[in-house]
């Protein structure tokens, strides 16, 4: 295993960067950042329709939660994968499709902690702000969001934990992210098949583990200061 | 672009293909979910074992596991683990059906350990000093979790179990990717040879959609029959 890091290091992490595309770990992680920011507005969006007034919006947006929840993201991929290019009207590549595959994916996901942890938020506070003079918009964006989004923390880290778990999947049309460099390189070697893929679990699981002791720290963080108020 | 071909989905070779596809896709969820259940079970109750080693095992089962994608446990259980095994293991191997053995085998450590935390954290709501009266009444550490705690936790356990279910299904589709002809496998069979992306898509979409919602739909009926009680 030793000697595959030693040849291979600098190929499964950037790719073939700068003299080709960028790819390998820094790929998968700079994928799944993105993906994660981009999902971010479209989940806070998809929570505020979910949880609106007027049924005009929330029936279909509860419906398109539901459907893409109950669908695999490998569908949503090759959805991606065959819709965008009749709709953009040109070629898509790999990276792109896997984007917008992800941003609808885990926007859908993140619409349901953002409105699980708006709806954490005690009534009052969204009574008293309207009530100081703010309208729904303002309340939303200057009181609730802000105590929300800070307890939700923790479950975002987790949900980019799952991102980055996620963007494996762009193996499948031959994205190169870091599984699919670990298949090359496999490729090249012939005889090693175990070693490499033990490697890229071991890769995996030292980013995505550290993580979410990261989560575990900020959930024990955030329950300190809550008792300490 | 072409009007939907509705017959195409209904008869002949193709919906024969994606029709199998979909018998597959629920075979391997079932027969994961036979073998994760019990296996989720003994990691959850090795996870609270009173010897500091089971407990250990049990962490970093579930750790090891949760913590890798799908994908890559499919493409070492296929291409990495059959290649330490000796020549004649894998020639047997190799003459069954190796893809969906090796599907098989990621899809119910993955469900396992996902599975064991749920059934965990229902033992835990359980108050301890019910394990504590069982000990003290005689039994053991593993007579008071059979007749005790388990009865009362996994009743709990169910909605989450369900939910895990439900991801269970949605991750057969991942073993495309080392040849499984299921629902994901065959759809993709039949856009390449059909050029009908639009009609096998759908087709495996409301397939999935399916059993999804029917999945969600049983955690809605037992919330309604068996709603959560406080302990």
């Amino acid at each position: 295993m030793w000697e595959i890091i030693q040849t291979y290091w600098l190929y499964y992490l950037i790719g073939q960067y700068p003299e080709g595309p960028l790819g390998g770990l820094a790929l998968t992680l700079v994928l799944a950042a993105l993906a994660l920011l981009l999902a971010f507005p479209v989940g806070i969006l998809l929570a505020l329709c979910r949880l609106s007034h007027y049924r005009s919006l929330r029936w279909p947006v509860t419906a398109v939660v539901y459907v893409v929840r109950g669908t695999p993201l490998l569908m949503v991929v090759f959805w991606a994968y065959f819709l965008l290019p009749s709709l953009t009207g040109q070629m898509t590549d790999q990276f792109n499709t896997m984007l917008a595959a992800l941003v609808i994916f885990d926007g859908a996901y993140l619409s349901e902690i953002i409105r699980a942890g708006i709806q954490a938020i005690p009534k009052g506070q969204t009574e008293s702000a309207r009530s100081l003079g703010f309208n729904y918009l303002q309340a939303m964006r200057l009181v609730i969001l802000p105590q929300a989004l800070r307890n939700m923390l923790p479950s975002l880290v987790n949900q980019f934990v799952s991102t980055i778990k996620e963007t494996s999947l762009g193996y499948i049309i031959s994205l190169n992210e870091v599984s699919f460099v670990a298949t090359q390189i496999n490729t090249q070697l012939l005889t090693r098949p175990a070693e490499v893929y033990l490697l890229l679990g071991l890769t995996y699981f030292v980013l995505c583990f550290g993580l979410s002791r990261v989560a575990f720290w900020l959930e024990r963080r955030l329950a300190a200061g809550v008792a300490h108020q | 672009m072409n009007s939907f071909d509705v017959p195409m989905l209904l008869s002949g070779q193709y919906h024969d293909w994606l029709v199998s596809g979909f018998a597959l896709s629920i075979k391997l969820a079932l027969i994961t979910l036979v073998i994760a259940l019990p296996l989720a079970l003994v990691v959850a109750v090795l996870r609270l074992a009173p010897i500091a080693m089971l407990r250990a095992v049990g962490v970093v089962f579930v750790e090891a596991i949760r913590n890798v994608p799908l994908l890559a446990h499919m493409l070492f259980w296929y291409f990495g683990a059959p290649e330490v095994l000796p020549d004649s293991i894998k020639a047997w191997l190799y003459e069954r059906d190796v893809e969906a053995a090796s599907a098989v085998i990621a899809l119910v450590l993955y469900t396992a350990a996902y599975m064991s935390e749920d059934i965990r954290s229902g033992i835990r709501s359980i108050p301890k000093e019910q394990m504590e009266a069982g000990r003290a009444l005689g039994f053991s550490f593993l007579g008071t979790m059979r007749l005790v705690i388990l009865p009362q936790a996994l009743r709990m356990t169910v909605p989450p179990l369900i939910s895990q279910t439900l991801n269970l299904w949605k991750n057969t589709s991942i073993a495309m990717v080392i040849g499984v002809a299921e629902l994901m496998y065959q759809a993709q069979q039949v856009e390449s040879a059909s050029f009908r992306s639009f009609e096998s898509f759908a087709f495996a979409t409301v397939g999935y959609l399916m059993i999804s919602l029917a999945i969600t739909g049983a955690a809605a009926w037992y919330h309604h029959h068996y709603p959560v009680r406080s302990a």
